[in-house]
C-alpha cells in the first residue's frame, strides 16, 4: 500500500536550537499513528511544520503522492490534513456551532456576491453548512452545547469541539495535538471510541498523546522522539519496552507501572 | 482547619458551576478534589483564590471570612494558586519568574528561599538564565511551582498540575508535590489523574455536576467502586491490567 | 441572542416596518420647523453612518484596528471630484462615478492593506495612521507637476447631485408637499444607508463573515482551517473601502467643494469613535454611534451658550472648548460604564463577560 504521508529528514531548528533532526516516517492509509516523547522532543513542533505553520530548514513531506512541504497552512488544510492544537486554539467568544461552521469554510463556495444577494444557492449552502456542523457535534458528543460560547466549555469538551471543527474540513489526515489532555481516565475512554470510530469511517490519525493507555489501546504504531530525533518506532508493545524509551520517557516498564499504580499518567 | 467552605456557590456564564459544597483543609495536610470535566473543580479553586466572586456560602481561611478578601491581598496571606496552563512570564527569565514570586514580600530570606527552590527544583537551577517561554511543558509547571512556593505559602492551590506532561515528568511533578507537602505546605490538588492524585493526597472529595458526591480518606475513595468506575477508567471486570492489555 | 437578529426580527414585522418608515420620512419635516440647517445636519450624520458602516467591517468584523480609513472617503471624494467636475471638464453622471469611486476606493483598500498583512494588532493601527495621513498629503501635492487635486485649494464647482433629470440641489415642489434640496438628498441618503446596512448584514451572517469572525479570534487557528487569511483580510479592507468611497462620492455632490481639509486624521479617529462607543461588530449599535457621535457636537453648539449665560448670567468658556471637553467626558463615561459599547454585538459582551468572571 502507497503511505499516505511520507516524512524524508525532517529538520527545523530555533536559533541554533534543534527541534527536529532529520526524522523521517510514514503513515499507511487507515492507521492510526501514535507520536510520543518528553515535554519539548519536537513532537508539536513536526505537527507545525508539517501543517505549513512553520517552514522546514531540510527534508520533505509527500502527503497523498504529492510533496506538501512550502505550502500555506490554509493549502495543507486544503489538501486533506487537520488538526487539532495542544494549548486549545478555538474561536473562544464564537459559539460552539460557529466554530463548526467556521471549518465548513474551505469545503463551500459562497462569496460575498453570494452573501450580498443572498441567492438561492447561497441559503442552500448556509443550511447545508449549519447542519452539517450539528451532526459533528453530534458525532463527537457535544451538541447540547451548540450555542455555548466556546471558550466556556470545559476543557474535555473544548477538546472534543476542536476536533468536531477539524472533521469539518473533511480531513485525509487529522493530525491530534494531545486531545486527551485534561481529561480523567474515563473521560479519556470516551475519547478513545470516538478516534477510533473517526479511523472506522475512514480517516487516517497522527495522534500526540502522554497518556498511554490512549497510545498504547489506540495506536497501530508509534514514534518516539527525544530531543527531536527518532529514537524508536513500532508497535506499541516493542516501544513501552524499549530501554531507550523507558529511560527517555516512560520512566518505568509497564509492568513495574501497574505496581506502581501510575500507570495512568497521563 | 486552615480552609473551610460552607454551601459555596459559584457561577459561571449564567450556570451553577458549584453547588453549595462543603470542604475543608487543615493545617498540613495534603488535600485533593477530583472529578469529571466540568465537575466545578476549577471554579471551586478560582472561588478560593478570588478569580471568580462567591454567588452564596462560606469561604473561611485561617478562622476568617475571606469571601471579600480582593484577589492580590490573598496571596499576602498565604494563600496561593498555581493556576492550570501555569501562567508563567512567558517572556522573563527563570530568576525573574521566581523574583516576582517574592513580590509582596519585605524580608530579607527572600534570597535563602530562591536557593531552596534551586534544590527542590535542580532542573531550574541550571536554566536560572533561560527565557521561560522556552522551557519544555514540565519545566514551566515546576516553575510555576516554584514561583508560588516563593510568596512563602501557607495553603497552596493546585490545578491540574499533570496536565499535558510526559509520563516521566508527570512522576517528577508529583515527587515534587510530596516534597512540598513534607515542608510543611498545606495542599489542595485538583487533578484530573485521579490515582496519582488519591495515591498522594490524605483525603479527597469526589465532584460532581457542581456537588461533592463522595468524601474520605484517599485510601478507601481509592478502593471504591464507583471511583474506580468513574474516574479511573476501569469496568468491575477490567481489574489491574496493564497499558498493553489490548495491544498485546 | 444577537442584537443585529433582535433589531431584524423587529424591523422585520410588517407593522416596524411601517413604523420605521413612516418615521424615516417624516424626520426631515419635523427638522425643518427646528431649524433649516437640521436637516443638512442629519444628512452629514447619514454620511458618517455609512463610514461607521464600512470601518466596521474592518475594525468590527475582521478586528484590524484601522486608523487610516478616512483616506478611502477622501479617494471617492476626489474620484467624483474629477470625473463631474471643471478640472478635466469631465461630466459623468452621478451613477456612474458612484459605482467606479468604490471602486477605485477598494482598489485603495487592497493596496493600503497588503503591507498591514503581516502585522497584528498595534502595529496595524500605527500604519493605516501613517497611510491616512499620506493620502492626504498626495492629495495636497498633487499640484505639481501635473495637476491633479489642485492642491490645498482644493476642487470647486463641482456637478451638484443629480439622477437623470431630478436634481437633489434645488428646492422643488411634489405633490403639494414643498421639498428642499437636503430633503431631497436625505431620502436618497436613507436609501443608500439602508442599502448598506442590508448587505452588511448579510456579509455578516454568511461564510465570508464567519471568516472574518475567525480571523478576528485566532488567526493561527483560522488558517489551519483552510481559511486564505491573506484573502479574508484583503477582502475586508476593500469592502470597508468601497463603502467609504461610496459616501465620499456622495459627500463631494453635495458639498460641490472639496479639499485635502475635509480629510484629516481627526476624522479617521471619530469614525473609530463611533464603531467603538455603539458596539464594535454590532450594526444598530454602530449606526446608533455614528448618529450620536455626529449629533452631539451640533445639540452642544446650539445649547453651550445659553445654557452658560442662564447660569452664570455670561460665557465663562468659549463654547468650541467646552464642546470638545464634554465630548471627551461622554466618551470615558461609556467606555467605563459600556465597555462594549451602546449596543454590544453578542460576541464581544460574550468576551467581556469572560474576561469580568
Amino acid at each position: 500500500m502507497t503511505p499516505l504521508l511520507r516524512a524524508e529528514a525532517v529538520s527545523k531548528s530555533f536559533g541554533g536550537v534543534r527541534a527536529l533532526h532529520k526524522v523521517s516516517f510514514t503513515i499507511a492509509a487507515g492507521e492510526i499513528y501514535g507520536l510520543i516523547g518528553p515535554n519539548g522532543a519536537g513532537k508539536t513542533t513536526l505537527f507545525n511544520v508539517l501543517t505549513g505553520l512553520y517552514r522546514l530548514d531540510a527534508g520533505r513531506f509527500s502527503f497523498d503522492s504529492a510533496p506538501l512541504e512550502g505550502l500555506a497552512p490554509d493549502k495543507v488544510a486544503a489538501r486533506g490534513i487537520a488538526r487539532t492544537f495542544q494549548n486549545i486554539r478555538l474561536f473562544a467568544n464564537l459559539s460552539a456551532l460557529e466554530n463548526v461552521m467556521i471549518g465548513r469554510h474551505l469545503r463551500t463556495r459562497a462569496g460575498v456576491f453570494g452573501a450580498m444577494l443572498r441567492t438561492r444557492a447561497t441559503r442552500a449552502e448556509e443550511a447545508a453548512i449549519e447542519g452539517r456542523a450539528l451532526e459533528l457535534l453530534d458525532y463527537v458528543g457535544i451538541r447540547a452545547r451548540a450555542n455555548d460560547r466556546a471558550g466556556s466549555l470545559p476543557y474535555g469538551d473544548q477538546r472534543r469541539l476542536e476536533i468536531a471543527r477539524a472533521l469539518a474540513t473533511e480531513p485525509k489526515l487529522l493530525a491530534l495535538d494531545e486531545p486527551a489532555a485534561g481529561m480523567n481516565p474515563t473521560e479519556a475512554e470516551v475519547l478513545k471510541r470516538l478516534i477510533a470510530r473517526i479511523r472506522a469511517d475512514g480517516m487516517t490519525v497522527l495522534l500526540i498523546e502522554h497518556n498511554m493507555r490512549l497510545v498504547m489501546n489506540l495506536c497501530d504504531r508509534v514514534l518516539v522522539l527525544d530531543y527531536g530525533e527518532r529514537i524508536a518506532e513500532g508497535a506499541p508493545a516493542a516501544v513501552q519496552r524499549d530501554a531507550r524509551v523507558i529511560e527517555a520517557y516512560l520512566g518505568v516498564a509497564p509492568e513495574d507501572h501497574a505496581q506502581a499504580g501510575t500507570r495512568d499518567a497521563a | 482547619m486552615l480552609l473551610e467552605l460552607r454551601a459555596l456557590e459559584v457561577r459561571y456564564g449564567g450556570i451553577r458551576a458549584v453547588r453549595g459544597i462543603d470542604l475543608a483543609v487543615g493545617a498540613g495536610e495534603l488535600v485533593c478534589l477530583i472529578g469529571g470535566n466540568g465537575a466545578g473543580k476549577t471554579s471551586t479553586l478560582k472561588a478560593i483564590s478570588g478569580l471568580l466572586p462567591l454567588a452564596g456560602g462560606s469561604l473561611r481561611y485561617d478562622g476568617e471570612e475571606i469571601a471579600d478578601l480582593p484577589v492580590y491581598e490573598r496571596p499576602r496571606r498565604g494563600l496561593v494558586m498555581v493556576p492550570e496552563g501555569r501562567g508563567i512570564f512567558a517572556q522573563l527569565t527563570v530568576a525573574e519568574n521566581l523574583a516576582m514570586g517574592a513580590y509582596a514580600r519585605r524580608d530579607r530570606e527572600v534570597q535563602a528561599d530562591l536557593e531552596r527552590q534551586y534544590e527542590t527544583f535542580p532542573r531550574l537551577a541550571e536554566r536560572r538564565g533561560q527565557v521561560a517561554g522556552t522551557l519544555s511543558g514540565g519545566e514551566q509547571q515546576m516553575l510555576a511551582m516554584a514561583r508560588a512556593l516563593m510568596t512563602r505559602p501557607r495553603l497552596l492551590l493546585l490545578d491540574e498540575p499533570s496536565m499535558g506532561l510526559a509520563p516521566l515528568m508527570v512522576m517528577r511533578i508529583f515527587e515534587v508535590v510530596r516534597t512540598i507537602a513534607r515542608q510543611g505546605v498545606t495542599i489542595l490538588l485538583v487533578e484530573q489523574n485521579a490515582r496519582l492524585a488519591l495515591e498522594v493526597a490524605a483525603r479527597g472529595y469526589v465532584m460532581e455536576s457542581g456537588a461533592i458526591t463522595l468524601e474520605g480518606d484517599a485510601k478507601s475513595l481509592l478502593g471504591d467502586a464507583r471511583v474506580r468506575e468513574a474516574y479511573l477508567g476501569e469496568t468491575a471486570a477490567q481489574g489491574e491490567d496493564s497499558w498493553s492489555v489490548e495491544a498485546q | 441572542m444577537s442584537g443585529a437578529g433582535r433589531i431584524e426580527r423587529i424591523a422585520g414585522s410588517r407593522a416596524g416596518v411601517a413604523m420605521v418608515t413612516l418615521a424615516l420620512i417624516l424626520l426631515p419635516f419635523v427638522l425643518t420647523q427646528v431649524g433649516t440647517s437640521w436637516v443638512r445636519i442629519l444628512n452629514f450624520a447619514l454620511l458618517y453612518v455609512l463610514l461607521a458602516l464600512g470601518l466596521n467591517i474592518v475594525v468590527g468584523f475582521a478586528g484590524l484596528l484601522d486608523l487610516g480609513y478616512i483616506a478611502f472617503y477622501a479617494v471617492g471624494a476626489y474620484v467624483y471630484a474629477l470625473l463631474a467636475g471643471p478640472q478635466f471638464g469631465l461630466h459623468l453622471p452621478f451613477w456612474i462615478i458612484l459605482p467606479i469611486g468604490a471602486l477605485v476606493a477598494a482598489l485603495f483598500g487592497v493596496l493600503l492593506g497588503a503591507p498591514t498583512l503581516k502585522l497584528r494588532g498595534d502595529y496595524i493601527a500605527m500604519v493605516t495612521l501613517g497611510f491616512g495621513e499620506i493620502i492626504r498629503i498626495f492629495l495636497n501635492n498633487l499640484s505639481q507637476p501635473f495637476n491633479l487635486t489642485n492642491g490645498p485649494q482644493g476642487l470647486a464647482r463641482l456637478d451638484p447631485l443629480r439622477l437623470g433629470e431630478f436634481d437633489f440641489s434645488t428646492r422643488q415642489e411634489i405633490a403639494g408637499f414643498d421639498f428642499s434640496g437636503p430633503m431631497k438628498t436625505y431620502y436618497l441618503l436613507v436609501l443608500v444607508a439602508i442599502a448598506i446596512i442590508v448587505i452588511t448584514l448579510r456579509l455578516q451572517n454568511s461564510r465570508i463573515g464567519r471568516a472574518w469572525e475567525a480571523v478576528r479570534e485566532d488567526e493561527t487557528a483560522a488558517r489551519a482551517m483552510g481559511i486564505n487569511t491573506t484573502r479574508i483580510k484583503l477582502l475586508a479592507f476593500a469592502m470597508g473601502a468601497s463603502f467609504g468611497g461610496v459616501a465620499g462620492g456622495i459627500f463631494s455632490s453635495i458639498q460641490g467643494f472639496i479639499s485635502p481639509e475635509s480629510f484629516v486624521l481627526h476624522e479617521s479617529i471619530i469614525v473609530v469613535a463611533m464603531v467603538v462607543l455603539g458596539g464594535m461588530g454590532n450594526i444598530p449599535g454602530v449606526v446608533l454611534g455614528a448618529l450620536l457621535l455626529s449629533f452631539a457636537p451640533e445639540v452642544l453648539r446650539w445649547t453651550v451658550t445659553p445654557v452658560q449665560e442662564a447660569l452664570f448670567g455670561r460665557m465663562l468658556i468659549e463654547p468650541e472648548v467646552i464642546r470638545i471637553l464634554l465630548y471627551g467626558f461622554a466618551l470615558v463615561l461609556i467606555m467605563h460604564f459600556r465597555p462594549a459599547g451602546l449596543l454590544p454585538s453578542a460576541v464581544r459582551k460574550r468576551e467581556l463577560e469572560a474576561t469580568r468572571a
